[in-house]
């Protein structure tokens, strides 16, 4: 049986979304998750503190999301994109500029590397 | 009976289900992805199938990790357009057909395809975004549907050559269902692109491409690859690519005619497109 996932040759720069990172993920892409309720969407955005204070998040969870560190939600927090996209639309922060921030770099000096930046 | 006439190929990107619902479809950097569908479009209108089964990933529209199914299919009449977290859609709800989804459950997993049956499906960018790019929906969808999702994104997924196999077998249920009843079937997802890391927007054009090569003339290479070779060539989330190769099996043994294909990279990921017929 060939190997799937192979560990003695990790990918640079990439978190591939594992049991180990979808158990460390989990509160946070739960409450992600979450976000595709509209009735979630409107109280958080009414009182993001509240809608917080009401998850399962732990204190450091709540305040990456506080800060917007995308990169470390996603690098270091287990986020899965497909779910942390949800956050970043309920409060206007895109793929690209979730992306952008995982790169190190401003949105507009990501959209410069791209082939055809107005198909965004 | 029941049989498979065609088979599509394409990516799924959400930008492409924004970019629709705003109308601006011709602006100069998208044009070139949504003209590419026009012969697709046209050439349905022509062999007007009855019913597509989409194979697609739920990306949060309906499933979560408390319960994420690796293999998935809809049984139900009707298909609501979910909120992925942006709102509804302004799309109409997709027609199924229940009992020709009855039919395809009972014959996969009486041929060791356990699935999960779903009585009630939310469907998602996934699943919309290939629909709308292949149909016009003027009042209503042409076509009945039959979701499919695979869990392609959280890890462990399907082998490559698994998903040939859903194909494989999805093939033998459609040719046994009684009534007259012609299939196409959607793989999508993909191509190469990365969302997670410092890797975001890794894009392999050339991987593309070849895999556009290879879908059509030599599916079993693909089918030999492994998750980790997909994502060290064509980025984390290429992985999706496995999908195809269940359109792919359920040609298999079919003599085909491309129709059409396309490839265009603008953004973070590689937009492919092939539309395979099977030659009467």
């Amino acid at each position: 049986m060939a190997k799937q996932l192979d560990s003695s040759r990790p990918i640079e720069d990439t978190r591939i979304f594992d049991a180990e990172q979808t158990r460390l993920g989990y509160r946070l892409n739960k409450f992600a998750m979450s976000l595709v309720k509209p009735e979630n969407r409107d109280a958080f955005l009414a009182d993001e503190e509240a809608a917080l204070s009401a998850s399962d998040l732990t204190e450091q969870e709540k305040q990456l999301i506080r800060d917007r560190d995308w990169r470390a939600i996603m690098d270091e927090h287990g986020g899965n994109i497909y779910m942390i996209m949800k956050i970043g639309a309920v409060i206007g922060a895109g793929l690209y500029q979730i992306g952008a921030h995982q790169r190190g770099e401003t949105f507009e000096e990501f959209l410069a590397t791209r082939n055809a930046a107005g198909a965004k | 009976m029941g049989k498979i006439i065609a088979g599509i190929g394409t990516s799924h990107v959400p930008s492409i289900g924004v970019v629709y619902d705003q109308g601006r479809t011709q602006e100069p950097d998208w044009k070139p992805l949504f003209d590419a569908y026009e012969p697709v479009k046209d050439w349905l209108k022509e062999i007007k199938p009855d019913v597509a089964i989409v194979v697609y990933n739920d990306h949060g529209g309906d499933f979560f990790f408390d319960k994420y199914p690796t293999f998935a299919v809809g049984a139900a009449d009707i298909y609501p357009v979910g909120d992925e977290g942006w709102g509804r859609r302004p799309l109409p709800d997709f027609p199924g057909d229940a009992d020709f989804s009855w039919h395809l459950c009972n014959e996969l997993v009486y041929n060791e395809f356990d699935i999960t049956v779903c009585q009630e499906m939310a469907v998602e960018h996934g699943f919309m975004v290939p629909m709308h790019l292949c149909w016009d929906h003027d009042p209503d969808w042409p076509v009945k549907v039959v979701p499919v999702a695979v869990n392609v994104i959280q890890h462990p997924l399907p082998t490559a050559l698994r998903c040939w196999k859903l194909g494989q077998a999805l093939r033998k249920a459609v040719e046994s269902y009684p009534k007259d009843t012609k299939v196409v079937i959607l793989g999508t997802g993909g191509m190469s692109h990365q969302l997670n890391g410092a890797r975001f927007g890794y894009l392999n054009s050339d991987f593309d491409r070849d895999f556009l090569d290879k879908i059509e003339t030599d599916p079993m290479a693909l089918t030999e690859l492994t998750h980790q070779q997909i994502m060290e060539d064509a980025g984390a989330e290429a992985v999706e690519l496995i999908m195809w190769l269940t359109m792919r099996g359920a040609l298999d043994g079919a003599p085909l005619r491309q129709v059409h294909r396309n490839y265009y990279a603008p953004m973070t990921t590689g937009m492919g497109l092939i539309a395979l017929e099977e030659a009467v």
